[in-house]
Parts: structure tokens; C-alpha cells; sequence
């Protein structure tokens, strides 16, 4: 922790991030100032109420969504102004995302589903020619999550721990940097909700994997290395004036 | 990868679009036989104009003809003597058919064509037509040993009622019609038939007009006439009634053969009331002015049948030169001629051709055309309502257009939250749209695929089909009396099954396209949250 913090960039930042959504004439502010530095191989956990601006924090993290003022910063270097096609690639290559309702793509079977971040990266040509690397690597990956049995299955043939395996398996495929994770127990029982952590903190600890986890679960949270609590759209104060983090 | 992937699992998965594309697929289809059906039925009626016409037909401005003379014979060998393949020379003019049938005659417009059989097969093949020649042998107006044997039979029995007749005039109380029965070996007098009025009882063999005024002739006269002249028995003295008269004629199939429905088969069958060997009458008008009514008899020698019916049921073709000389086109040793058909080497030539022969020919007595012009109001029918049906069929793919828009807008929001997914995974927009677009494309090729097979194999079992909806409907939807060909013919024309499958997926992608825009354009985090 000491070595990463000695870095001179942070791995992703969020330099005072703004974001309001527009309903009609209305603005309604999500994040109202947000600064977060996240470490390499640092498991961060964002915590907040329902419509605090975690989700959308995430999201920011992620170039899913642009800050209305602020910046995403990914090794000292501005992100978010990028055009699409930029943003798209560090989509696929830099971050991994897992979702609270896994998002499995449900005309695709487990296998193609984890494929699926090599075959938008490829073209057609340059997917066939290393297919065989891709299906071993993959099969390899799916393995590790347990889901071996599995391959050949629809989303829809498979519980929700086991999809939410094999998100975290389609997550790692394009081996990225950042593992985005939102909510990622949120729809399980406890005890499957207690694998899918014991999976992402192995990958944090064993691979040096980046994970920022967002969730509304103290307990889960708790697993992190560090907590960013958030409150009506900023970082909540605990004693101090402008604390940005508090420890795990 | 991914977009050809989901594009496939798509079509496999997404019924709904499918049934989307079944109006395109009818559409090809149908769009597919009616191009065939009338591009046969075209082909068909070009293949048989021509062949009746020849490629170049020089025609006399006026129905008196011209003569043909040296001049005009150099001037054609000076003109086009390179292209020329075959020259017949014809006389062309409107005329009267009389047939009998019983005790009735049957007058028909015709059109009278004295052709020389020898050189006429030379620009057009008229042997195939023709119903008792064989279609290598060459034309002629003798008549075929079957035809000699009825036309003996018929005059002998003629002949010998005739003769009856005259030996015993019939009675005038008597009302019974006349019955051609085979003679019997008696001694008592034969039943004397007898006519509501002269015109039923013209006698076939009756070439003479009869002045004015006696047609409410005394019902005891004899019917066949009292001098009989230019008929079997003109010249009765010298020569055999048996044998053919001098005018011989090739006649319509339509003209004298009848299509009825049997009513215990249901089948179409034909009743004929001539055949080779028989004699009919014919009137026409003489060369000059004013043009005198003529007639003349003439025995037919063959049967007439191109299988299309504006030709069967109106030409007749007869001996060239008897034509002319009962025109009185035969005068200071040069026989007058209305038209002359020729056929080039080159068919694609015939444009140029006829431009030659209108410097080469007085335009004051000639006009040359190709058949095509000759046809031209025909010929453009047929393609202004090809063109027609093209444009709304076409348009029954237009609408199958829509519903693919509309299905496509339905699947794009069904799919917004994997749309969502595609994009954190690093998807571009443009990715997305072209997931879309060929899903699109990929419907246009099952639907256009689908039609164009169901369109040749119903073109290629088409007749077969119209044979099954007859037999279910209890109703004909081909009838052979109305249209010109005795079966639906049918030519498939790869080009045109090329662009109407291009034209019904150009429509399906451009369908897709608004679809496909929208979902690309989805935010991706808007469309995470999608419920």
C-alpha cells in the first residue's frame, strides 16, 4: 500500500467531479465535488444511500456516462474528454465492469458471453486467427470461477451466483487493468454473495487487480482495503473538513 | 465478430421478425411469376409475331398493291442485297369467311394473305404451324392423301345429292331439314328437305352471285343452284368434283374449331367444323377503284395454328397468285403484290435496314417497317402493363418495408439494456448500428432467398397450380378461349430475379436503418438502467 501510494500518479482519479441530471427544465445534482485517487491493486468500496451518486461515480470511472465539470484522470492522463472511439477502446481494454444484474447477453451462451469483450475488440479476421488462444484463455478463466460445467449455457440456464461468475469471468477475458464492479452481491443470497467477494478480493490480492466495488452493504464494503462514503452527491465528512477517504 | 455473432443468434431467436419478412417474401415472389408469366407470355407473342411477320416488312401505301417490278427488285438487291436472308412477297387484304356447318354458313372478317408457301418458310417457319405438316418439310398447297381421301368421300356424297335432288324436286308440303345420310339403294324418291328461307339453303357449292332480289327464291328451286360454277362441280363435264379447287387456302385454327367445356369431363375440348378437304367460300374486294366485290371458293389444304389466338381466329392464307388473279392484280404481264416480308441475316440490323429502304423506295407508294413497329401498339401494351404491375408489387415490398421498421423499433427496445452492455464492454456506436443494419440485411436475404424460391418453383409448376385452384375452386383461371396461348407460359429472366431480390434487401436494410441508428445513439448508461 505504502509502494503504490508513492507513485506519482494514481492509477484513476476523479478530480472535482460535478454531475447533474436534466429532467425537463430541472436539474437535479448528483455529484457535487468529488475527488477520489484510486491505487493500483487497491480495492476501494464506494458506499452510499440509494441516490447518493455512487452508481454514478461508477459510471463517470468508467466513460460510461462524462462529468458535467471535473475530470477522470487514468495514470495522470485526462480521460474523459476523449473522443468516442477512444473512450470505447479504454472501455474494452483498461476496464473490466460487473453489474448487479450480471447483464449476460442472453442469446449468447456462457462461453461466447465471455468472449464477447475479445470478439468487439478483433475484427472478424483477427478473432479467427487466434480463436484457439482466446477459447483456452477463456475456458481457463471460467475455470477459475468454477463454471466449467457451464459452458455451453444460456444466461437463462444458470443461477444468479453463476451468472454473476460469469460476468466477473467475461470481466477478466480482456485482462484489464480496473475491475468497475457495481453492486456485484446485490442480487444474491448471502452465502453466494460471500463467494463472488471471496473471487474479487483473490483477484485483488493474487493478480495485484484494481477493483472499485460499489454497494449500499457496510458489511461487504468492509472487505475493501478502503471505503468512499458518499452523501447526497459529496464525500461524507467524518471529523474532517474535506476527507476523501476513510480506512477499511 | 460480435455483431455478425448476435446478428445470426438474432434471426434465430427473433421469430417475431420473421413474420416480419413474410410479406417480403410473398412480394418477391410474387413479383417474380408475374414478371415470368409476362415476360413468357411477351416472349411468346414476339417469338410468333415475328414468325409471321419476318424482320422487315415493305408494305404498299395503298390495299390496290403495286407491281413488283425489276426496278423495285434492284433497287431492294442494291439497298439491303447483303442482309437479306429470305424475301417472300404477299398480298394482304380484308376479307369475308363463310364456312357451313350443317345447314347453316358462318361468316367471319378475316385477313386474306396470299403467300407463296415455298418462300414465305424462307422468312418465317410457317410449317410449324401449320397442323397437318410436318415442321421440316417445305409448305405447299397440295393436300395430304388423308385430306384427298375426305374431300372423295364428301363430294361423292354431295354429288349424289345433287343428282337426287335435281331427279326428284322436292315437295312443297314437306318440313323436314336436309340429312346428308349415306345414300340407300331405293327406288322411292328421297325426302326433299326443306329451308325457312334462301340463305339457309345457299349450297356450299354455289359460287355464282345471285342477282338482287332472289334471295325469297321459290322454296322448291334447288338449293345448290341451278349452275353451280366455280365449286367441286364447276366444270363438271371436265374435270374430277372430287378433285381440290384452284384456290387453296391455309385457315385459321380459332376460325373453325370451337373450345367447349365437356360438361361430364370438365375438360376443355375443341369441335372442328372444317377440315383439310373441305371447301369454304371467301369475299373480298378487287384492286382498283372503286374495288368490286368478289368471291371465289377455295378448298383448305390445312389447318392454321401459331397457339395465338388473335392470329388463329383471324388470318387465312391462301395461294398467291389465284389471289391475284381474282383481285385483277394480274395485268401487262407483271402480278401486282401488297407487301413484301423479308428476313435479314442480321435481325439486329433491321433499324438500319428499313432506313435503306426508305432512300432506296418511292415513299409514295412503299413504307417500310420492322415488325416491331408493325406490332408497336401490342408490344407496348404488354410492357406498359408489365411496367405497371411492377410498380405496385414492387410496392407490396415498400409496405413489407414498414413492418420491418416498425418490428426492428420494438426488437431495438426489447434489446436497450444489452445495448448497454455491448458499450461498457468497449462496443462502438457504430458497432451497435451495424448489429442492426445486418440483422437488417441478413432478414432481406431469407425473406428475398424464400421468395425468390417459392417464385421459380411456382413459375416452374405453374400450370400444374392453375390446374389445382381450377379443381378447388370449381373455376378456370386460365381459360384458353380468352387468352392467347393454349397454356400459362412462362420465361424467368435471371436479371429481373437479381434486382427484385437486390431491390427487397435494399428495402430491408434501408428499414433498418432508422432502428439501427436509434439504438446506436442509446446512452449507456440509460440504457444499463432500462427496465
Amino acid at each position: 500500500m505504502t509502494e503504490t501510494l508513492s507513485m506519482p500518479h494514481p492509477q484513476l482519479s476523479a478530480i472535482a467531479i460535478e454531475k447533474a441530471y436534466r429532467k425537463d427544465k430541472h436539474k437535479v445534482p448528483v455529484l457535487r465535488g468529488i475527488d477520489v485517487d484510486v491505487q493500483k491493486a487497491e480495492f476501494l468500496s464506494i458506499v452510499g444511500q440509494s441516490g447518493s451518486g455512487k452508481s454514478t461515480l461508477m459510471h463517470l470511472f468508467g466513460l460510461l456516462d462524462s462529468p458535467d465539470i471535473g475530470e477522470i484522470q487514468l495514470e495522470g492522463q485526462r480521460i474523459d474528454d476523449l473522443p468516442d472511439h477512444a473512450r470505447d477502446q479504454i472501455r474494452n481494454r483498461v476496464f473490466g465492469f460487473i453489474f448487479q444484474f450480471y447483464h449476460l447477453l442472453p442469446e449468447l451462451n456462457l462461453l461466447e458471453n465471455v468472449l464477447s469483450p475479445l470478439m468487439i475488440r478483433y475484427s472478424t479476421w483477427e478473432y479467427w486467427k487466434q480463436k484457439k488462444k482466446f477459447r483456452e484463455d477463456a475456458l481457463e478463466i471460467i475455470e477459475k470461477v468454477g463454471l466449467s460445467h457451464r459452458i455451453k449455457h444460456r444466461p437463462s440456464e444458470m443461477s444468479g451466483g453463476e451468472m454473476q461468475r460469469a460476468a466477473i469471468a467475461r470481466a477478466l477475458i480482456a485482462k484489464p487493468q480496473i475491475l468497475l464492479a457495481d453492486e456485484p452481491t446485490g442480487n444474491l443470497d448471502s452465502s453466494t454473495g460471500k463467494e463472488i467477494m471471496n473471487l474479487l478480493t483473490n483477484l485483488n490480492e493474487q493478480e495485484q487487480l484494481t477493483i472499485i466495488m460499489v454497494t449500499h452493504d457496510n458489511s461487504i464494503a468492509a472487505q475493501a482495503h478502503r471505503t468512499v462514503r458518499l452523501l447526497e452527491g459529496q464525500i461524507e465528512v467524518l471529523g474532517k473538513s474535506h476527507a476523501t477517504s476513510v480506512p477499511a | 465478430m460480435y455483431k455478425s455473432l448476435l446478428c445470426l443468434r438474432y434471426l434465430r431467436t427473433r421469430y417475431i421478425a420473421l413474420a416480419s419478412i413474410i410479406s417480403m417474401t410473398l412480394g418477391v415472389a410474387t413479383m417474380i411469376v408475374v414478371n415470368s408469366v409476362m415476360d413468357g407470355f411477351s416472349t411468346d407473342m414476339r417469338t410468333r409475331l415475328r414468325g409471321i411477320l419476318a424482320d422487315v416488312i415493305v408494305e404498299t401505301n395503298s390495299l390496290d398493291g403495286e407491281p413488283v417490278t425489276k426496278d423495285i427488285k434492284n433497287s431492294i438487291q442494291r439497298a439491303i442485297g447483303d442482309d437479306i436472308a429470305g424475301m417472300t412477297e404477299t398480298v394482304e387484304i380484308y376479307a369475308m369467311l363463310s364456312v357451313q356447318y350443317g345447314s347453316q354458313w358462318q361468316s367471319k372478317p378475316v385477313t386474306l394473305i396470299g403467300i407463296d408457301p415455298e418462300t414465305k418458310a424462307t422468312v418465317g417457319p410457317l410449317a410449324q404451324y401449320l397442323e397437318h405438316t410436318k415442321d421440316n418439310d417445305i409448305p405447299n398447297w397440295e393436300l395430304s392423301p388423308e385430306a384427298m381421301a375426305y374431300r372423295k368421300e364428301w363430294t361423292t356424297r354431295a354429288q349424289w345429292m345433287v343428282e337426287r335432288w335435281n331427279h326428284n324436286p322436292p315437295p312443297i308440303e314437306q318440313n323436314e331439314q336436309v340429312s346428308f345420310e349415306e345414300p340407300v339403294e331405293s327406288s322411292e324418291p328421297l325426302p326433299a328437305p326443306k329451308f325457312a328461307n334462301e340463305s339457309e339453303t345457299a349450297s356450299p357449292f354455289d359460287q355464282t352471285p345471285k342477282p338482287k332480289g332472289t334471295h325469297k327464291a321459290n322454296p322448291t328451286a334447288n338449293p345448290f343452284g341451278e349452275d353451280l360454277k366455280v365449286s367441286a362441280f364447276e366444270e363438271k363435264e371436265e374435270r374430277d368434283p372430287s378433285s381440290p379447287l384452284p384456290g387453296r387456302v391455309y385457315i385459321g385454327y380459332g376460325l373453325v374449331s370451337f373450345p367447349y367445356e365437356d360438361p361430364e369431363t370438365g375438360k376443355t375440348e375443341t369441335f372442328q367444323i372444317v377440315k383439310p378437304g373441305d371447301d369454304v367460300k371467301i369475299s373480298t374486294v378487287t384492286a382498283g377503284q372503286p374495288p368490286e366485290p368478289t368471291h371465289f371458293n377455295a378448298t383448305v389444304v390445312d389447318l392454321f395454328k401459331s397457339n395465338m389466338s388473335e392470329h388463329d381466329s383471324s388470318l387465312v392464307f391462301c395461294n398467291l397468285e389465284y389471289l391475284q388473279e381474282m383481285r385483277g392484280m394480274i395485268g401487262g404481264g407483271e402480278k401486282s403484290i401488297t407487301s413484301i416480308q423479308i428476313k435479314l441475316k442480321r435481325p439486329e440490323d433491321a433499324a438500319m435496314v428499313v432506313s435503306k429502304l426508305e432512300e432506296a423506295l418511292p415513299a409514295s407508294k412503299f413504307r417500310v417497317r420492322t415488325w416491331e413497329d408493325k406490332q408497336g401498339p401490342l408490344l407496348a401494351a404488354v410492357e406498359v402493363e408489365s411496367a405497371i404491375l411492377n410498380v405496385l408489387l414492387f410496392l407490396i415490398i415498400a409496405v413489407a418495408g414498414f413492418g420491418i421498421l416498425a418490428i426492428f423499433f420494438m426488437i431495438t427496445i426489447e434489446k436497450t439494456r444489452d445495448i448497454g452492455v455491448l458499450k461498457a464492454l468497449g462496443a462502438s456506436s457504430n458497432g451497435i448500428m451495424s448489429i442492426f443494419l445486418s440483422y437488417g440485411l441478413a432478414l432481406g436475404l431469407v425473406g428475398s432467398g424464400v421468395g425468390v424460391i417459392v417464385g421459380l418453383l411456382f413459375v416452374r409448376y405453374i400450370n400444374e397450380i392453375e390446374k389445382a385452384i381450377t379443381w378447388i375452386t370449381g373455376r378456370k383461371v386460365f381459360d384458353q378461349r380468352i387468352y392467347y396461348f393454349p397454356e400459362i407460359s412462362t420465361h424467368v429472366n435471371p436479371m429481373m430475379v437479381f434486382w427484385v431480390a437486390i431491390g427487397a434487401m435494399v428495402i430491408a436494410v434501408l428499414a433498418s436503418i432508422l432502428p439501427a441508428r436509434k439504438a446506436a445513439r442509446f446512452h449507456p448508461v440509460e440504457s444499463l438502467r432500462y427496465e
